[in-house]
């Protein structure tokens, strides 16, 4: 097994080093979210909210919206009324913020949020609060078509984000665009690689056994060509988030999305 | 409170056979994993889950520790009358969850 695996990495590096130079973004009209990669049993997970176990999450997001458990006894509902507020919200974040100078995503966003308007401790990145949160805001977007990056002042991230996409690292040398653009009608140990397509953060991955945000699929993806993973958000994370949205722009979003 | 997610037809015809979806909010922890430190995660599970249609019950599930977080139980009996679903799920730590979906039958 470790053998096998030995070999199908070393032909991936073989593959790769060919490209490595001409590689191209993936035209318009072949991009594909990670969705049309999945069996037809997981895709029923997704497409069923009773069966999807994501909307677990947003059901609390909404018992969280609606919480005024913090030092101002304003809940978010306080100041933002009815969530129907946040529609549109996921689909233009990353942001720029103008106060920090640089884009941040929607999970600081709520934090910067408990932190200004409720006086509340920031949640921890990936705790089931700040997912759950992140989830509910970015369910109210499902549908509708990806805008981020298209701000102006967000255009020297962007293109910071693009390139670290580009820029191999770790012991197997690997750019994200190695597997991302070069390959992703192949496999890898039997799983499709896919286009990196963010639709649908923060997703419920049944590896996971729980929901993730995109800077956790992002770490393991580092792990994975074993470099070190920034740290949860780290600028360059969020750069990168912001490069990654900015290529899935006009995509439909899909939170909460179901992956295997 | 856990979430949990219900899936009964509001409607059926009599006799007929109709599937019931449920999915409960639930971490399933093994219990044979270790922290950094090498401690254990002490087990904390689902171990079991049934619906009573009408105060009758109609399915039972014993869960271990192999099934992933998060169960979505789904089953299938036939609609014989008007009423209620009660759903119950009982687990480690005193986790003790009830449910309920309503049914016309005609």
């Amino acid at each position: 097994m470790k053998f096998a695996r030995t070999i199908a990495i070393a032909a991936l590096l073989t593959a790769a080093g060919i490209g490595s130079l001409a590689a191209t973004e993936i035209p318009q009209a072949e991009r594909r979210s990670g969705f049309s990669f999945m069996s037809p049993d997981t895709k029923a997970i997704q497409n069923d909210d009773t069966a999807n176990p994501g909307m677990l999450s947003v059901l609390d997001g909404e018992k969280l919206w609606n919480s005024n458990a913090n030092p101002t006894n304003k809940a978010c509902a306080g100041c933002h009324y009815d969530v129907g507020a946040m529609k549109g919200v996921a689909a233009r974040y990353p942001a720029f913020d103008k106060t920090l100078g640089r884009p941040i995503n929607l999970e600081q966003r709520i934090n910067l949020c408990r932190v200004q308007h409720q006086q509340a401790t920031p949640l921890p990145y990936e705790s089931r609060d700040l997912l759950a949160l992140t989830a509910y805001v970015a369910e109210q977007s499902r549908g509708m078509p990806i805008t981020a990056g298209s701000d102006p002042q967000l255009q020297p991230f962007v293109a910071k984000g693009f390139e670290l996409f580009m820029h191999r690292q770790g012991q197997l040398n690997l750019a994200c665009a190695n597997c991302h653009d070069d390959n992703w009608d192949k496999h890898l140990a039997g799983s499709a690689i896919t286009q990196a397509q963010p639709t649908g953060y923060p997703l419920y991955r049944l590896e996971w056994q729980s929901l993730g945000s995109l800077q956790r699929r992002l770490r393991n993806c580092m792990i994975g060509t074993r470099a070190q993973p920034y740290d949860y958000g780290a600028p360059e994370l969020v750069e990168l988030e912001l490069y990654l949205m900015s290529r899935a722009q006009g995509m439909p979003i899909e939170t909460p999305a179901v992956r295997p | 409170m856990p979430s949990a997610l219900i899936n009964v037809p509001a409607k059926a015809k009599r006799g007929e056979i109709i599937e019931i979806k449920t999915l409960m909010s639930h971490i399933m922890e093994t219990g044979y994993r270790r922290t950094a430190t090498g401690e254990i995660i002490p087990r904390d599970i689902i171990t079991s889950f049934a619906c009573r249609y009408n105060g009758v019950e109609i399915f039972r599930a014993d869960l271990f520790p192999a099934i992933a977080a998060n169960p979505f139980i789904t089953f299938t009996t036939v609609a014989t009358e008007s009423g209620k679903f009660e759903f119950e799920w009982i687990g480690d730590r005193g986790f003790s969850e009830t449910a309920s979906a309503s049914i016309i039958v005609e």
